[in-house]
């Protein structure tokens, strides 16, 4: 036992994927001691995308700094979109005759094709051929950009409450700042909110903690099936041994997935608790455990040792339990973690086609695949609903993976390098 | 004297275990095989007979390491050679070398004429394959085996087919040496029979120049070969010829391995068979002084403490004892 | 030798059937057989011929396709666990390979203990039990102090072979099977295995019955011998007269593949 440990360690793939699983593991165990909401809390609301949010109000009751910096030229190139500066080129190159078309090619940055525009637009130029619609944009455009470049800064007021009339409070000039720091209510979302307004690292941290209690809860089970009944045939053979083949072969004719999403919708919608469907996950993959237990078991139900043991008067569940177990034990440690893995991902299939656990009370991966997808996220852009979900389901398999195949190494030495 | 075909002078050699300790599998080993010599090697299982085997092909690679010592082959050391060099100038020329699984490693989707074609392309690239095909069929005439075999695959043939089959592949190129390392262990007594007598063939015919083999059972080296080297605890303890080493063995441990010795031939039943006690010496650390002196009946307190050397005798006979000659004969009676 | 004339395990036209249909094989056809109490018997034959299959048959271990078993003078009943654990008290054995015949989880206290429990003495005092254990490594020369605690795969082949010996001096069987007890193992201890079986049979008055394809072995061991080509017995008679006047050419032939000391090896009729 601890020479297979430390083989096990010496295995450069089982560690590498150990490590990338205790971070994760160590992520999950730790992130909710430091941060203690309910990570469903709706606190934002649709796809506000990651970065730290600050109150306005208390911005402006924060003592001001003035620092000096450009902050027209910042200001514009936020403000004015992609989509109007390729407007401000179309006018440029169709309306314009006195700009060269290398100019407009040559102004590269958001800053200059505006200036240029700037210069040569003039609201009275007649647009053949344009709607009324689109010249309306322009002078829309127009307007926006002076309005940026002549802010002087705002006046803030306030209803005086018990005379109704606007008091000028402060006056913001456009080089004033604040410290971040000094400002009392602010928000932090790291990779942004989901569609329910919801943070999604903290609701990440807790979807991959209950993904992987379905992931182990489901390989448990088919784990737990698959050894019973692979040890049973493959011990007792006979008629138990057709029996348990035959329900398998059925299992492995009929692809588990469409059992799974028969029974996941057939449990209905207010039936199917995230553990329920871990259970059902189970239920449906253990036949290739039990395949691989039961040729094991078959080769070594004739080896002198269970023989000996047979001779010794020993019972059959004790031959099964000191004679077999052992001996196919790390097969089935390698079986159970492709388990957990093929659980992880079985769950996110199920939930991504609507299936999965039907709670809004626990999040899984799956699920905020399943959100993501149903609000749009990839259309709108919103990849931090998505991609970090899709990252952590890719990590914790991989992990496991390399695992197994590193258990596979030490354990099989034909496959060592 | 016959020309020298294989010297080997105080090699040594040693395995690394997974947990990176040394086993020290052959410990200064030397001979010299002469032509139309064959040299049988018996000794226990772990004693490194299987390790000097692989070691006098020269071919080291992980987890084998060479440390001294010399291997002399047409007057080149080979050990100063890199493992590509030896595999492509001394493998299946000079030397070939037969494991005891060799009929297994027959890729089973090849005909047999496919391994011998290859085997001789490796060394003669030019070879046209009708006249390796006549050349295959003279000798396995010769051999006594049938020409069928060669258009046939690895798996239409019986286990002893098969590693007569292997041999005669093996040997293809008329190597100096042959090293067999239990050829017919694996195999039925017949077809063992058959292997020996295929062996012989060899040698007669000149096919092979000398021969080593390894083997545990003492009644087939003494049918086999003309000298045997009894080997214990990485070290070769006696030689002499396979007469000498059967009815009047020297060294303690060399009798009781002679002792041990059962023939369905009447005297049998009424000789006592001799047991050495205790174990081999974990070679990861092999005791100081005699490598024996544990088990050994005869042994002083100076032979666990004081190397042991060879001593040679006029006849060619080696043995490795603290006791002289007569002193050992005594202890027999 | 101690040997009487009652027929102590017989049997009348046992046979094995593999398979069914085209794909059936008669491993063992119809053989007869009377072992006496206290001779050493040897079932000589090459790999095929079934004499593992017999043995396995024997030990209850395969079941038997026809014929009958006769143990101790009447018909063999093993048809329930209960019975079988009865029968297994009375037979035993040692198997070929030592690597694979231990349960290399289990402690070789286990093992030991094992045996002390199979023979309904579970209840003694723990010290009596190191005891008894003991006194069985003793007997193979094994000191029970350095074996406890110990796992089989820390031994030799040879110690291990010894320990399953050891096995057989607890639990003190009438018959017992050794399948190729001494093919695995070094020609050394070759000689201490099959001492301490002649040793042990003395000590307890048990018939052994030697699996064997060594016909050396079988001549140097046995009071008679059976001789097993593809299912049945060719030649059967005391081992002197077996070995030394065969009359069955396949004994004839198996006798003269093995290579000879005294007598010139003749290579010529292969």
């Amino acid at each position: 036992m601890k020479y297979q440990l430390q083989l096990v360690f010496k295995s450069q793939k089982f560690v590498t994927g150990f490590v990338i699983f205790a971070a994760v593991f160590l992520l999950i165990l730790f992130y909710p001691l430091l941060v203690t909401k309910n990570p469903l809390e709706m606190t934002g609301g649709l796809f506000y995308k990651p970065g730290t949010y600050v109150s306005v109000t208390d911005a402006v009751d924060t003592q001001s700094y003035k620092i000096n910096k450009d902050v027209v030229t910042g200001k514009l190139t936020k403000s004015v979109t992609a989509e109007e500066q390729q407007l401000m080129r179309d006018w440029l190159l169709n309306y314009c005759p006195e700009v060269k078309p290398e100019e407009v090619s040559d102004a590269k940055k958001a800053y200059d094709i505006i200036e240029l525009w700037l210069q040569y637009y003039d609201k009275t130029v007649e647009m053949e051929g344009a709607t009324k619609a689109v010249k309306n944009q322009y002078v829309r455009l127009y307007d926006k950009v002076e309005n940026i470049l002549e802010s002087e800064g705002y006046i803030v007021s306030r209803k005086n409450a018990e005379t109704g009339e606007m008091e000028e409070v402060a006056a913001i000039e456009t080089k004033e700042f604040v410290n971040v720091k000094d400002i009392p209510n602010r928000v932090t979302f790291p990779l942004g909110t989901d569609n329910f307004g919801r943070d999604v690292l903290t609701e990440l941290v807790a979807a991959t903690r209950t993904s992987l209690k379905i992931g182990l809860l489901a390989g448990t089970v088919a784990t737990a099936i698959g050894l019973t009944l692979g040890l049973l045939a493959g011990y007792v053979g006979g008629m138990i041994d057709n029996v348990i083949t035959f329900i398998t072969n059925m299992f492995t004719v009929i692809p588990s997935f469409i059992i799974l999403i028969l029974i996941a919708s057939g449990l209905g919608q207010a039936g199917r608790g995230a553990m329920l469907v871990a259970v059902v996950i189970g239920f449906t993959s253990w036949p290739w455990t039990c395949r691989s237990v039961r040729a094991q078991t078959i080769s070594l139900r004739n080896r002198d040792h269970v023989n000996l043991s047979k001779l010794s008067g020993h019972s059959l569940p004790r031959i099964v339990l000191t004679d077999i177990l052992p001996y196919v034990a790390s097969y089935v440690v390698m079986a159970y973690i492709l388990q957990i893995a093929s659980g992880i991902l079985s769950e996110a299939q199920l939930s991504m086609i609507g299936l999965g656990p039907s709670t809004n009370k626990v999040a899984t991966l799956g699920l905020m695949m399943n959100w993501a997808m149903q609000f749009q996220a990839p259309l709108s852009g919103a990849w931090w609903a998505f991609i970090p979900v899709v990252l952590s389901i890719a990590m914790i398999s991989f992990s496991l993976n390399l695992m197994n195949t590193g258990l596979d190494q030490v354990f099989n030495p034909q496959l060592r390098e | 004297m016959g020309k020298i075909m294989l010297e080997v002078n105080n090699l040594k050699t040693k395995y690394v275990t997974r947990f990176n300790e040394s086993v020290y599998a052959v410990d200064n080993v030397s001979l010299r095989l002469e032509e139309g010599e064959s040299m049988g090697i018996a000794g226990e299982s772990g004693c490194g007979k299987s390790t000097l085997a692989l070691s006098l092909m020269g071919y080291y690679f992980a987890p084998l390491h060479h440390i001294e010592g010399s291997i002399i082959v047409e007057g080149k050391d080979i050990t100063k050679m890199t493992p590509d060099q030896v595999r492509k100038t001394v493998l299946g020329t000079e030397i070939s070398y037969i494991p005891q699984a060799a009929m297994n490693a027959l890729n089973p989707t090849q005909k047999i004429i496919r391994f011998i074609e290859n085997v001789i392309h490796a060394h003669d690239p030019g070879m046209p394959k009708n006249r390796i095909y006549e050349m295959a069929r003279d000798r396995f005439e010769v051999l006594n085996l049938p020409e069928e075999v060669l258009e046939k695959y690895p798996v239409e043939l019986s286990g002893g087919m098969k590693q007569r089959t292997v041999i005669a592949i093996s040997t293809i190129l008329s190597p100096k040496v042959l090293i067999a390392d239990e050829p017919s262990s694996a195999l039925d007594v017949s077809s063992q029979k058959m292997v020996i007598k295929m062996m012989r063939e060899l040698m007669k015919n000149g096919f092979i120049k000398s021969m080593i083999f390894i083997t545990h059972e003492l009644p087939l080296l003494y049918n086999v070969t003309d000298d045997i080297m009894v080997m214990y605890a990485g070290q070769i303890v006696e030689k002499g010829t396979a007469k000498e080493m059967v009815f009047d063995p020297l060294h303690p441990y060399s009798k009781g391995l002679m002792g041990s010795i059962i023939v369905p031939e009447a005297g049998t039943r009424d000789a006592k068979l001799t047991a050495i006690p205790g174990t081999p010496p974990n070679l990861k650390n092999p005791p100081a002084g005699c490598r024996f002196a544990q088990r050994c009946k005869y042994a002083h307190a100076a032979c666990k403490v004081q190397s042991i050397e060879e001593v040679r005798l006029k006849d060619g006979r080696m043995y490795r004892c603290i006791l002289d000659q007569n002193e050992l004969k005594e202890g027999k009676k | 030798m101690a040997k009487s004339n009652e027929i102590f395990l017989g049997g009348k036209g046992v046979t094995k059937v593999y398979g069914f249909g085209d794909k059936k094989t008669v491993a063992v056809n119809k053989v007869d057989f009377e072992f006496h109490k206290g001779e050493i018997v040897s079932i000589v034959g090459e790999s095929g011929s079934g004499k593992t299959t017999l043995a396995k048959m024997l030990l209850g271990l395969h079941s038997v396709t026809a014929g009958e078993i006769y143990y101790n003078g009447e018909l063999r009943d093993i048809r329930s666990p209960r019975k079988k654990r009865a029968y297994w008290k009375g037979i035993q054995a040692i198997f070929q390979d030592p690597f694979s015949s231990f349960n290399v989880f289990n402690r070789i206290d286990t093992l030991l203990l094992d045996c002390i429990n199979m023979r309904g003495q579970k209840n003694l005092p723990y010290d009596k039990k190191v005891e008894l254990m003991t006194q069985a490594c003793g007997f193979v020369n094994l000191k029970f102090a350095e074996l406890t605690r110990k796992y089989p795969f820390e031994l030799s082949g040879g110690q291990m072979q010894r320990l399953m010996i050891a096995r057989i001096f607890l639990l003190k069987p009438r018959i017992l099977i050794a399948d190729e007890p001494t093919s695995m193992i070094d020609a050394c201890s070759r000689a201490t295995i099959l001492d301490m079986l002649l040793k042990l049979r003395d000590e307890i008055d048990m018939t052994i019955i030697f699996i064997t394809h060594d016909i050396g072995l079988a001549y140097y061991v046995s009071d008679s011998v059976y001789i097993m080509e593809h299912g049945i017995f060719v030649e059967r008679n005391t081992a002197d007269e077996v070995i030394l006047h065969p009359k069955a050419d396949y004994t004839k032939r198996l006798i003269k593949d093995v290579p000879k000391i005294y007598e010139e090896w003749d290579l010529s009729t292969v």
